[in-house]
């Protein structure tokens, strides 16, 4: 593949459809600068800002918008997590995800194996990850579009009442925003940085 | 249109595989496909829909057999095609100029080996 894509390039840049040092930057914005780390902060401000966690939940592309946080054809949807109802998201159709807050999506996420499994076993697709959910807590899977993208907002772990913004988003991981995981909690981020 | 890549429910695919500490990209290759996509699309000759139907109807078997990225390849470069942007035969023939380069290379490097 290596060869077929430098083909496609040299083609498109001889035309000058593209130019290698712009193509540079898309790679390195993707691989440095947009990521988890963005999703993350917004759920850490959405844990000890109750104002802000409404305007979220109610309309995500609007409250994020104020970040810088706006795209091509973006309309984010966050949906909360609650001790009886758990959300999850998959794109059965393609790969749809918001790359504006969580970067590009992880391998397994673009497969065959969770797009088509997440809609009709979301349990046995949670126990892939060595999630455990109690029997009586409701699962919503969310199914996204090219428009519509979503983002979990996960449970604020206990034992975190006097954390800050900035501390707290260090226990959201990426999965926890897609639903195939859990925050973190404080013992689990001390056991990672002891290793 | 219904495809193969309406998988919701399909059964068979097996178990889901999460990587630990997973790249963002597992080749360059990968990179610069994402982003001649991204390019290309700035240039608002096609949409996203346009782009995603491009992946879509690649032949099912193709489809089910390729990665995410060779996906955004093989849409890339037949969008290019359907767009009159780029002649079928300089796609093929800048692949057999990038293969001749890479056979000499490799000749040189067991030259020298």
């Amino acid at each position: 593949m290596q060869l077929r894509v430098r083909a496609l390039e040299s083609i498109l840049t001889e035309k000058g459809y593209v130019d290698a040092k712009a193509l540079d930057l898309i790679v390195d914005a993707y691989e440095t600068k947009i990521g988890p780390h963005i999703g993350a902060r917004i759920v850490a401000k959405a844990w000890t800002d109750p104002e802000f966690k409404r305007h979220l939940v109610a309309d995500a592309t609007a409250a994020v918008a104020p970040l810088g946080l706006t795209g091509r054809a973006f309309h984010l949807v966050a949906v909360e997590n609650r001790p009886r109802r758990h959300n999850m998201v998959v794109c059965t159709l393609c790969s749809c995800y918001p790359w504006e807050v969580l970067g590009l999506p992880p391998v397994w996420y673009k497969s065959s194996p969770y797009r088509s499994r997440a809609v009709i076993d979301p349990r046995g697709v949670l126990a892939d990850f060595g999630v455990t959910l109690p029997e009586e807590t409701e699962i919503r899977v969310w199914d996204s579009t090219a428009e519509t993208r979503f983002i979990v907002v996960p449970m604020r772990p206990a034992g975190t009442q006097d954390w800050s913004e900035e501390r707290l988003a260090t226990l959201v991981t990426r999965n926890a925003m897609i639903g195939t995981g859990l925050a973190l909690t404080p013992g689990e981020i001390a056991v990672t940085a002891a290793t | 249109m219904n495809g193969v890549h309406d998988m919701g429910g399909m059964h068979g695919f097996g178990k889901v595989a999460p990587e630990a500490d997973e790249p963002v990209f597992h080749a360059p290759w990968e990179g610069r496909v994402l982003a001649m996509n991204r390019a290309m699309g700035s240039l608002g000759l096609w949409n996203i829909d346009i782009g995603r139907f491009s992946r879509e109807t690649l032949p099912p078997d193709v489809y089910l057999g390729s990665s995410y990225y060779r996906k955004w390849t093989l849409g890339l470069e037949n969008l290019v095609v359907r767009y009159g942007l780029v002649r079928p035969s300089s796609c093929r023939a800048a692949r057999s100029s990038a293969l001749r380069q890479r056979r000499r290379a490799l000749r040189s490097a067991t030259a020298s080996a």
